[in-house]
């Protein structure tokens, strides 16, 4: 998974969120709500490394949702906020 | 019983599956094929990946993706891994894997970085290195299906000895461009000096894209954003680039 310095594309989601979606979500379409620019969840940036992936606006870097895992459960923040969805996993 | 089929569908979309190692190949001194079984395989589309896990006796596991390298074939998937140096997973898939032992995949996964037979319009792909796997099963998907549409290939290597499937990529087929670029040291007789790719690489393949023709773009991530930023500089569309980064 990606370093702290590079990035990987949201392809590299497909996984992860497949543990807590049903439907495949690197099509997912998304717009960004700080600078207006949209696009497939899979041309999201995302950066690593696991067990915490962060996936952010290619425009202007905004935050569009972040996923950890930790043991049986993912946590599911989307935007930048500290709100967080906590999926269970097994 | 309508929750039970239900439960069942999402089971299977997360489903870790048993993948048993049946074939091992060298493509160049540190890169290999490998032909996995995987029952119960669902089938995928080209350009599509897995997650393969390993787990230590000691429970310790690791996860890393992997592109499929063909298209479906019943159970059997193909993968091709290339060894990072002091890489934790890589190397050991490589070569240290024994031939009938068992890892976990799960896949197929996403649905944005493929090519469809249904598409019609003239394709660029761009690999660099390792990102000819998943570009490599799109090659192999158009001929199969005898797809029309123009394919235009151009694969950067840093020599010769490291070409990935020279068997695919240099069989005559006419609706298959394929274009070396060598970065480090060209063979003998090449017109074009070594080095990375350069406008003068994509002028001639992209003059014959479609303003909507689909790129795609897949290598290590220096590459790929290297190969974006050429391409949106020469006023392709940058809705019309996918890319796939292989960190
Ligand atoms: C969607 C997708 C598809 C992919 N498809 C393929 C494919 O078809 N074929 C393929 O070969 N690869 C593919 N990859 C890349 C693959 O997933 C792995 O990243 C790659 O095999 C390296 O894994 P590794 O465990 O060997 O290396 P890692 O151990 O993960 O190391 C990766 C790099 O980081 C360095 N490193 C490791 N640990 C540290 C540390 N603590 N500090 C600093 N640096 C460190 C290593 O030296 C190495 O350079 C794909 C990636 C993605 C996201
Ligand atoms: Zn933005």
């Amino acid at each position: 998974m990606a370093d702290a310095t590079g990035h990987l594309d949201g392809n590299c989601l497909a996984g992860p969120l497949s543990e807590i979606l049903s439907v495949e979500p690197t099509t997912a379409w998304w717009r960004c709500p700080e600078c207006a620019r949209s696009g497939p969840l899979a041309g999201l940036h995302v950066y690593g490394p696991e067990p915490g992936l962060t996936a952010r606006c290619p425009g202007c870097a905004y935050i569009a949702l972040r996923l950890v895992r930790e043991g049986e459960h993912i946590w599911l923040t989307v935007g930048g906020g500290t709100g967080a969805f906590r999926f269970r996993t097994a | 019983m309508a929750r039970a089929a239900q439960l069942g569908r999402l089971t299977v979309a997360i489903a870790w599956r048993r993948a048993r190692l049946v074939e091992r190949r060298p493509q160049t001194a540190t890169a290999r094929s490998l032909v996995l079984t995987v029952p119960g395989w669902p089938g995928h589309l080209p350009g599509q990946h897995v997650d393969v896990r390993l787990t230590a006796d000691d429970g310790y596991q690791a996860v890393r993706s992997y592109s499929l390298a063909a298209p479906a074939d019943a159970d059997r998937i193909e993968l091709g891994v290339q060894t990072v140096p002091d890489g934790e997973v890589s190397p050991y898939l490589a070569d240290d894997l024994p031939l009938g032992a068992d890892v976990e995949v799960r896949g197929p996964l996403g649905n944005w970085f493929v090519w469809r037979t249904e598409q019609t319009e003239p394709v660029l792909l761009v690999a660099g290195g390792s990102g000819v796997v998943p570009l490599a099963a799109m090659v192999r998907a158009h001929r199969r299906a005898q797809s029309r549409s123009p394919f235009h290939l151009l694969y950067s290597v840093r020599t010769p000895d490291e070409i990935w499937y020279r068997d695919h990529l240099a069989d005559g087929d006419p609706r298959l461009d394929v274009r070396i670029v060598y970065t480090r040291q060209a063979p003998p007789g090449s017109t074009r000096a070594p080095g990375r790719i350069a406008p003068a690489d994509l002028e001639e393949p992209t003059a014959r894209l479609e303003p909507t023709s689909p790129v795609y773009v897949c290598g290590p991530t220096g590459f790929v954003e290297a190969v974006g930023n050429l391409l949106t500089d020469m006023g392709r569309d940058p809705a019309t680039i996918r890319t796939e980064r292989f960190g």
